[in-house]
């Protein structure tokens, strides 16, 4: 039996059936992340001990039959800024190398309490801020598909993960494209809800109007299972939404008959790969061939959104991270002299260049003086651009987009380029700025056999039309694993004992 | 001749709300709690904690608004207020800037006989910081979170005052209607009420401001007093001097009469301010509003008005009895059961201020109750007890809450009720003072006392004066 290429509901279906147990589940993950983390290093943490004990407590729950649900003794990855109780989480952030949290976030409590057994936590961008995962402190992580390139990020860790099978699935979190992107560069599913769907309390803030936590699997119906564990009203969350319903997997039809689908011609412009863009053509006949009504129309203000988006992000994210000051916990410069010298030696040696970066950024657009020319007038794009979506839903259900204008480039190509960079999210940051759910799925790979996403965008809290389009696209299509986790015959080696966690070198 | 120079002030008043519990998290506010025992990931900024607004910070705000005849925002948000600093977890304040909960408002103050409008610019929510506590034998600062998060409403005055008295009468008045709503203590001493005064001076008759100064540290009403005079005196003589006064914030200090800047508008900060994205906007409906409003209790002025009109209390007492809406409401709540408010007012106005004074305690503290004064009023106006019976129980009522009733059974202090008992004594007193006698009927009123006296000494206090009196007359 082939565990760690099972989609995280069939391999909840066995656990339950006993078929296996959660502890062979999780010895399956610990030893394909030993043949595969010194390449693709996924992971910041990866709590091996831990996770067989928290596999075996499952156990005895699901024996004594107090656990049944879909996710029960399934092992997940999370992204490095969840908070997990007494477990290491650091943003991928020297800042934060030894911090180990007083609680668990709301969304990883209601995986733990559906049973699934987290292994580690995922690298990323640091403090969530890149498109590449390569800013983190602790190393690059590198495309399952291809290790010359980069997995994009931020939840470059948690999409590379699972691509690479050391995790059934993964939580990511999104501010601008950061589940979508990543997913669509490692050929995994990725997605976004509605703004106020998961809970953010524990999820290290960078964009906190922004924010949403999600989940990264191998199909749609994952996508769906895990978002009907994770989404909640919380209390605790003072943005979080009291939805009308929280039943997702319902969706999973495979029926796209009159559904109405726009396609926005100004993302078809410059700047979109060529290949990307064949692909995702393609996809929409393949709707169409279903029985849906695709149009192309004119979403505008599609240049705004990332100044927007970079504005409003960084202003947040100025603030958000002005906590990590080297009082309280967190890095603090050995020597210093009074306390401004304390602040600016920790906060200097602690962060790196791109998280400095948008510090400096967002205290600029939000100085006295700029206020209203930078911070309130991306606020006002914002509104526009809200605007625009909605008038789109007034005609279309799903707006049908590539997730990324490329697939994902070298190591190292972008980072000498921030600007280059932050035009990569083009087709993400708008789905924030308006608060819309979008989920992004694999629709090929292009002809140096990297993975191409398609993105699909619903309105507010019509996640069900994305799910429905995604799944229907998917019922036509066998999944595609990267070559890295095509095991040979004998090539598996046996679980090693003590396994490791991931140094910071890579 | 000399100039003749006017005083402008305006006022920030801080003031710590009387909830249970902080602004954003569940921790208890109390004061003086072992140091961070009252904490929690959101009020120590714990990376992933998210604040939720406690209501009744929202309710007792708006309470305070529309006493203060504020305009109440009905969608208001908060903004977060960026500085560094270690007392402050998060290195912001959620405070309100661009949409505070009220704005637009006056409280009339009583200025030398005359009344006068005091205008509100405007009043916000926020939290409050922790406190630093510097070590200086270890060379080292500690910092104690029990208060950060508590909540805090600021109430920016226009710059309408002209006097410390002035200051004086707007800051009693303030909290006067603060405390009445239950809102908060308002004490400066222990900081639940913080002042910073905003002065510049003038040439009188001139139009525009000058420059002004901000002034903090000021811990009592004499020290705000002392401050305002200090001030005025270095801004005119700068001005003599041909000098300007410059913008700044200015710390005083108490024990030496005198302040020192501590901050120019140089090298003030910029907070850079922007709406708080973890919270939504307050939507403060009409029906939320008219519940608030219902519950607004009657205000001191009106009470006053009330006192003198359906209870004929002269207007001093009125003002003293108002002067806490604790003690108002134990007159009424007194007067309501034994029906004899002139009574209960001096019962209030006399001995329960005499004690008040002797034990060190605020009218607040008064913990005795409405009840037991009640009944006490009954005995000595049935002449059960005579008035210095009652003084020694109203003390035991004040201290311990004791039922008079029982306590002047228990210790037999009533007075005694047997006519031929009295006799005897009285009988006695008249053979025993053969002088007092003679002296009464040559006409010297004055001996008739010293017989009551005596008698209530051999009567050991149980006896009604005004009894005893009357049988002493009939019996000479």
């Amino acid at each position: 039996m082939d565990i760690t290429s099972m989609t995280a509901a069939e391999l909840g279906e066995r656990i339950k059936n006993r078929e296996l147990s959660a502890v062979e589940a999780v010895k399956a993950y610990l030893v394909q992340i030993d043949r595969l983390e010194s390449d693709v290093h996924s992971f910041v943490t990866v709590d091996q001990e831990g996770a067989l004990k928290r596999a075996r407590e499952i156990q005895k729950k699901i024996d004594k039959e107090q656990l049944f649900g879909p996710l029960a003794g399934v092992p997940v990855a999370v992204k490095d800024n969840l908070c997990t109780k007494g477990m290491l989480t650091t943003c991928s952030s020297g800042m934060l190398e030894n911090f180990s949290p007083a609680f668990t976030a709301e969304a990883v409590k209601k995986l733990e309490n559906a049973g699934a057994v987290i292994i580690g936590k995922t690298n990323m961008d640091e403090f969530a801020m890149g498109s590449t995962t390569e800013t983190s402190y602790f190393g690059v992580t590198r495309n399952p598909w291809n290790l010359k390139h980069v997995p994009g990020g931020s939840s470059g860790g948690s999409c590379a993960a699972v691509a690479a099978e050391e995790c059934a699935f993964a939580l990511g979190s999104d501010t601008g494209g950061s589940i979508r992107q990543p997913s669509s560069f490692c050929g995994v599913t990725g997605i976004k809800p509605t703004y106020g769907t998961v809970s953010r309390y524990g999820l290290i803030a960078y964009g906190s109007s922004l924010d949403q936590i999600g989940p990264v699997a191998r199909d749609v119906t994952d996508c769906a299972v895990i978002l009907e564990v994770i989404a909640s009203h919380d209390p605790k969350d003072s943005t979080s939404m009291q939805r009308e319903t929280y039943d997702f997997t319902s969706a999973l039809v495979d029926d796209v008959k009159g559904m109405r689908i726009g396609i926005p011609q100004d993302y078809f412009t410059e700047g979109l790969d060529k290949e990307v863009e064949r692909h995702i053509q393609h996809a929409a006949k393949v709707l169409e061939e279903k029985g849906a009504i695709v149009e192309e129309f004119d979403l505008s203000l599609v240049k705004y959104a990332i100044p927007a988006y970079y504005v409003i992000a960084s202003a947040e994210a100025g603030s958000n991270l002005s906590r990590f000051d080297g009082v309280k916990y967190g890095y603090r410069t050995p020597e210093y002299e009074g306390l401004h010298s304390m602040y600016k030696k920790s906060r200097s040696e602690g962060f790196g260049a791109e998280v400095k970066r948008r510090i400096m950024l967002g205290s600029f657009v939000l100085s006295s003086g700029y206020y209203d020319a930078y911070y309130l007038k991306a606020l006002k794009t914002k509104a526009l651009i809200k605007q625009a979506f909605d008038k789109a839903f007034q005609k279309y259900d799903i707006i049908l987009a590539p997730a990324a204008p490329t697939t994902a480039p070298k190591l190292g190509a972008s980072l000498n380029d921030p600007l280059k960079m932050y035009l990569g999210d083009i087709y993400t940051v708008s789905v924030n700025l308006a608060g819309l759910p979008g989920i992004s799925i694999p629709v090929g790979t292009d002809s140096k056999g990297l993975p191409v996403g398609m993105q699909i965008i619903g309105s507010c809290f019509d996640e069900v039309k994305l799910l429905r389009a995604a799944y229907a696209y998917e019922q036509t299509k066998i999944y595609e694993r990267p070559n890295l986790v095509k095991k040979g015959q004998g090539e598996e080696r046996a679980l090693m004992e003590g396994g490791r966690e991931n140094g910071k070198a890579v | 001749m000399a100039k003749q120079y006017e005083t402008v002030i305006g006022l920030e008043v801080h003031v710590e709300l009387a909830t249970k519990t902080k602004i954003f998290c569940s921790c208890s506010t109390e004061f003086g709690g072992t140091p961070n025992t009252h904490t929690c990931p959101v009020c120590t900024g714990m990376p992933g904690a998210l604040p939720v607004l406690n209501r009744q910070v929202v309710e007792y705000a708006a309470a305070i608004g529309l006493a203060a005849n504020c305009e109440i925002t009905r969608v208001c948000k908060f903004d977060r207020k960026n500085y560094f600093y270690p007392d402050n977890p998060q290195n912001y304040q959620i405070s309100q800037l661009y949409l505070p909960i009220a704005k637009n408002g006056y409280v009339e103050i009583d200025a030398g006989g005359t009344k006068k409008k005091i205008r509100i610019h405007e009043m916000h929510m926020e939290e409050d910081a922790g406190k630093l506590i510097h070590d200086e034998w270890d060379d080292t600062t500690l910092v104690d979170y029990n208060r950060s998060g508590v909540p805090l409403v600021e109430i920016v005055s226009e710059p309408d005052m002209h006097s410390s008295d002035e200051v004086t009468a707007y800051l009693e008045k303030l909290r006067t209607i603060i405390q009445y709503l239950g809102a908060s203590d308002c004490k400066l001493q222990e900081g639940s009420m913080r002042v910073d005064v905003n002065l510049s001076v003038r040439e009188t008759g001139m139009k525009e401001y000058r420059t002004r100064t901000e002034m903090k540290n000021l811990n009592s009403f004499k020290a705000i007093a002392r401050a305002i005079e200090g001030e005025r005196t270095r801004q005119i003589e700068l001005l003599e001097a041909g000098k300007k006064v410059v913008q700044e914030t200015r710390r005083w200090d108490d024990n030496k009469e005198a302040s020192y800047a501590m901050r120019s508008k140089e090298d003030a900060k910029d907070y850079r301010y922007f709406p708080e994205p973890d919270l939504v906007p307050i939507v403060i409906s009409e029906e939320w509003l008219e519940r608030i409003r219902e519950r607004q209790p009657q205000m001191r002025d009106e009470k006053i008005k009330r006192y003198k009109k359906e209870f004929d209390i002269p207007q001093y007492d009125a003002e003293i009895i108002t002067s806490s809406r604790h003690m108002a409401d134990i007159f009424e709540e007194t007067s309501a059961i034994c029906k004899k408010p002139k009574k209960v007012s001096n019962w209030l106005m006399v001995e329960t201020m005499r004690l008040l004074k002797e034990y060190g305690m605020e009218p607040e503290e008064i913990s005795f109750s409405p009840k037991n004064l009640a009944k006490l009023i009954q005995l000595t106006e049935s002449g059960i007890i005579n008035n210095s019976v009652a003084k020694a129980v109203f003390e035991k009522i004040f201290t311990d809450d004791v039922e008079p009733d029982r306590y002047v059974e228990e210790h037999k202090l009533g007075n005694v009720s047997d006519e031929g008992e009295l006799l005897k004594v009285l009988q006695k007193v008249i053979a025993e003072n053969p002088q007092a006698v003679v002296d009464y009927k040559g006409g010297k009123e004055k001996a008739l006392g010293a017989l009551v006296g005596q008698t209530m000494k051999a009567m050991k206090g149980k006896a009604d004066p005004g009894m005893v009196h009357k049988k002493l007359r009939e019996l000479l």
